[in-house]
């Protein structure tokens, strides 16, 4: 497999714009042709060389690519856009849309990412090893359509309406989540190892939520059906006992929605 | 020579002057058709070789939502329609975003592209006539108008309730002068004042609250006032019940209250160009987006096509024309100011939803929608929507539109003449659809193809006879604004069931002419032209207009802003271009 290795050498004083950075824009290209693709710093398009030392070439296909960003970019965003096969590295913290529209392959950071990781993505694997902020796996702004296939681990904590109106794939949260997480989902699964602070699955209506910690303040609409033990959703793995929610009654497509709560951590529902 | 241009060895359809196909030169000179260019002329004219081309009258689209309040809501509330289609400046053109309701420049180049080089903003509540000024002006490529939503006005309901017809007239004369409008759009009327309470009106008899007025009421008056006043174009309708199963019924019966009103347009000081066919309007309505006025059955779940009652009445009579509404699948935004029908939509979908009150005016609704060939009422209505233009028999009593972003984007249009101009396209789409499309209505069995002069008739020359705009668009004849589409379509090597060739030749003309000046070519913009904004200018009364005014000043206290803030100046205008009328009242 070919390995192109981006440095960044820039200070970013901007932050930049660079869906171009895939498998699949790199395949094909010799480290030159690769330092001359565009990305947009403000209003004006630059060649990755002006931002990062380019080394390696890239493989016949995606497929045969691998890209290793070797530093802190968490002033680049989209990396790895909509990419369909291949590897990508980030040996660092990534910005905003790493993985956006994501279809197939593997993103790995190992720092933290920032907001809308996997945004609307279809497919593949994007594992961040560290924290991430708001929307992982959801929806772009206005649209109810997130998420719909592969898969979004982040080990640390993520922020704000994980997974929101995603409709297939899974989230797997290793640490603690913020508000609004899975909300107005309707298919897909979304688990939180750690605690919620409030509104999860609020209007969902599909899927499948599992909540290992507490829930701060629990969504209103939702109606206890069961209490299950030690479920396992594939390769998936959450031990203890849980409460069985249905939900959110709170609007029309009444109760579709399964919502599994730590019963031990939420001993008063 | 500026405006100067001469376009050799096209195969010219110019269906106002009955050339069909003719393989011929068209002069331009100074931005107007002439008959030939001198010697000296043509040495300094651009010359464009169209052998091999299609070249038409530049595109009319005679109802399209594209500027104002409503408009720009569905832009404010619809971020996901912008993030994946979008424009990047160049050093000619701006950058623009949007994909069923673009950026006003955007809106301006993609209509380019096409061919098309006249576009009407459908409707303009009075109220938002500056603002829908400041974004036509801002409209790049077009010239336009707007018309003006009159459909449930209180004066006028109240003079129509006070059978004060005269009053009645000086009042939308004034209106049109003081908003710098078109023509009299009616919307769903009485029902939309009804919806200030919740409510809506379902039938043509039925009294709205505290105006009393029955819709049958405001069609038959504003019918008469229009032609009264002498408009260039008929009353446009929207009709009550709209996206309703059944409405199909109260449609055909609005459609006969205006039967006996005859076409009486005053607008004589204006410079015909040349045409052979009879440019004046003689139709006394013009019904817009037909398919969402036509829909069958008795509830979603007997839901069929409801087209051929409007088409067999069209057919059979003279006063109506009509535009379509086709659905090309995909996503839209649906905005109207028919409030109470997207109400109901809301209640359907449960997507999101924008509802404006205007005052003491009219109202209006947007939601964004999503048309899938797997639904089976949208399956329906796509097939409805090429029913109506396939139906009726005679071209010149139908436009193709898409009521954008209604049914869909306007650039779907080039998708829409494919399906017109082949039976292949139709049952291709046919077996991609929901099988409600093949068995709720006709389209299967329908093996009409239209030929390039019915598409340039519904395209370009019947928007343009419509609306009274064939003294200078939608046609080639001598005196002619120079505008001119020029197709990569070989008319004499036309393989219909190669359908792809037609959506890629209409998407992007080979050029776009505008006044003489090529403007875009092969989808490229080349130069941003003047343009003009069209309005009618009627003269009335005057003592009739002072007691007239009155009266508004009197009810000016339910406003919400000053009688002087009211009028729309016409420096909010890109180049006015009243057209006078004399009106005899």
């Amino acid at each position: 497999m070919a390995e192109v290795i981006l440095k960044p050498v820039s200070k970013f004083e901007l932050t930049i714009e660079a869906e171009v950075i895939t498998p699949d824009n790199f395949a094909g290209k010799n480290a030159q042709e690769i330092g001359k693709l565009l990305v947009w710093e403000g209003p004006q398009q630059l060649p990755i060389s002006n931002f990062f030392e380019v080394k390696g070439n890239g493989g016949s296909s995606a497929q045969d690519t691998t890209i290793v960003i070797d530093g802190n970019v968490p002033r680049v965003k989209r990396i790895g856009e909509a990419m369909t096969a291949g590897r990508i590295l980030v040996k660092g913290s990534t910005g905003m849309h790493v993985g956006a529209f994501m279809q197939g392959g593997e993103i790995l950071v190992e720092g933290n990412s920032d907001s809308w990781p996997g945004m609307e993505m279809k497919g593949g694997l994007l594992h961040i090893k560290g924290n991430s902020l708001d929307h992982v796996g959801s929806a772009y702004r206005g649209s109810w359509k997130g998420m719909t296939g592969g898969r979004i681990a982040i080990d640390g904590n993520a922020g704000n309406q994980v997974g929101g109106g995603m409709s297939g794939g899974e989230i797997v949260i290793g640490g603690n989540v913020d508000n609004f997480c899975g909300t107005r989902i309707n298919g897909g699964l979304i688990v939180v190892k750690g605690n919620a602070i409030r509104t999860v699955g609020a209007e969902m209506t599909g899927g499948t939520i599992v909540v290992g910690g507490r829930i701060g303040k629990f969504t209103p609409g939702f109606q206890q059906t069961a209490t299950e033990s030690n479920l396992k959703f594939n390769d998936i793995e959450c031990p203890g006992e849980f409460k069985k929610f249905a939900g959110d009654y709170a609007i029309p497509q009444k109760g579709k929605g399964v919502l599994y709560v730590s019963a031990e951590n939420n001993e008063d529902l | 020579m500026a405006g100067t241009i001469a376009i050799k060895n096209g195969y010219v359809f110019d269906p106002l002057n009955e050339i069909n196909g003719e393989r011929m030169d068209i002069f331009i000179r100074n931005g107007k058709v002439v008959t030939e260019l001198s010697a000296a002329e043509l040495k300094d004219a651009k010359e464009i070789d169209a052998s091999g081309k299609t070249v038409m009258p530049g595109g009319v689209d005679s109802h399209s939502h594209v500027a104002g309040a409503k408009v720009n809501v569905g832009r404010m509330m619809r971020p996901e329609d912008h993030y994946k289609f979008y424009q990047k400046k160049t050093p000619l053109t701006h950058s623009g975003c949007g994909y069923s309701v673009p950026s006003v420049y955007l809106g301006g180049y993609e209509y380019s592209k096409m061919g098309y080089t006249t576009v009407f903003e459908a409707a303009v509540p009075p109220m938002e006539a500056r603002h829908t000024h400041e974004e036509m002006r801002a409209t790049p490529m077009l010239d336009m108008g707007g018309y003006l939503v009159l459909g449930n006005n209180w004066f006028l309901m109240r003079y129509l309730k006070e059978g004060d017809i005269e009053k009645a007239a000086a009042y939308i004369s004034w209106m049109m002068r003081t908003h710098k409008t078109y023509g009299i759009k009616c919307v769903n009327p009485a029902g939309v004042e009804n919806w200030g309470w919740g409510e809506n009106v379902h039938a043509l008899d039925q009294a709205n609250i505290h105006f009393e007025v029955t819709p049958e009421d405001i069609i038959k008056g504003l019918a008469e006032l229009n032609e009264m006043l002498g408009f260039s174009m008929p009353v446009h309708l929207h009709a009550n019940n709209l996206g309703h199963p059944g409405c199909w019924e109260i449609t055909r019966d609005s459609l006969k209250i205006p039967k006996n009103i005859k076409a009486r347009p005053k607008d004589h000081n204006v410079e015909w160009a040349e045409t052979k066919v009879n440019p004046r309007r003689h139709e006394s309505v013009y019904l817009t987006h037909c398919q969402f006025n036509a829909f069958g059955g008795t509830s979603w779940r007997d839901f069929e096509s409801g087209v051929k009652g409007i088409t067999d009445y069209v057919n059979s009579h003279d006063h109506v024309v009509m535009d379509s509404g086709c659905v090309p699948f995909g996503d839209a935004t649906v905005m109207t100011g028919d409030g109470p029908a997207i109400h109901d939509l809301y209640v359907l979908t449960g997507n999101k939803w924008s509802n404006t009150d205007v005052e003491c005016e009219c109202g209006s609704g947007v939601l964004p929608f999503t048309y899938l060939k797997s639904n089976p009422v949208h399956s329906v209505q796509w097939a409805m929507g090429l029913e109506v233009l396939l139906y009726v028999k005679d071209a010149w009593k139908s436009i193709m539109t898409t009521d954008s972003p209604n049914g869909g984007p306007f650039i779907k249009y080039p998708q829409v003449i494919a399906w017109l101009m082949s039976n292949k396209a139709r049952q291709d789409t046919l077996n991609e659809c929901h099988k409600w499309a093949a068995d709720r209505s006709g389209l299967a069995a329908e093996t009409r193809e239209m030929t390039l002069n019915e598409i340039a008739i519904v395209t370009r020359a019947n928007a343009a006879r419509t609306i009274g705009l064939s003294h200078s668009k939608g046609t080639l004849g001598v005196g002619a604004d120079g505008d001119v589409a020029i197709y990569d379509l070989d008319p004499a090597k036309l393989e219909v069931s190669d359908y792809e060739s037609i959506i890629r030749a209409f998407e992007n003309a080979a050029y776009t002419i505008k006044g003489g000046e090529v403007v875009c070519q092969r989808g490229e913009i080349v130069a941003i032209p003047e343009k003009k904004t069209y309005y009618s200018d009627i003269a009335v009364n005057a003592d009739e207009e002072k007691k007239m005014i009155e009266d508004v000043k009197n009810w000016f206290k339910y406003y919400t802003i000053g009688f002087s803030n009211y009028p729309t100046p016409e420096k909010y205008l890109a180049n006015p271009t009243p057209i006078k009328i004399d009106a005899e009242v």
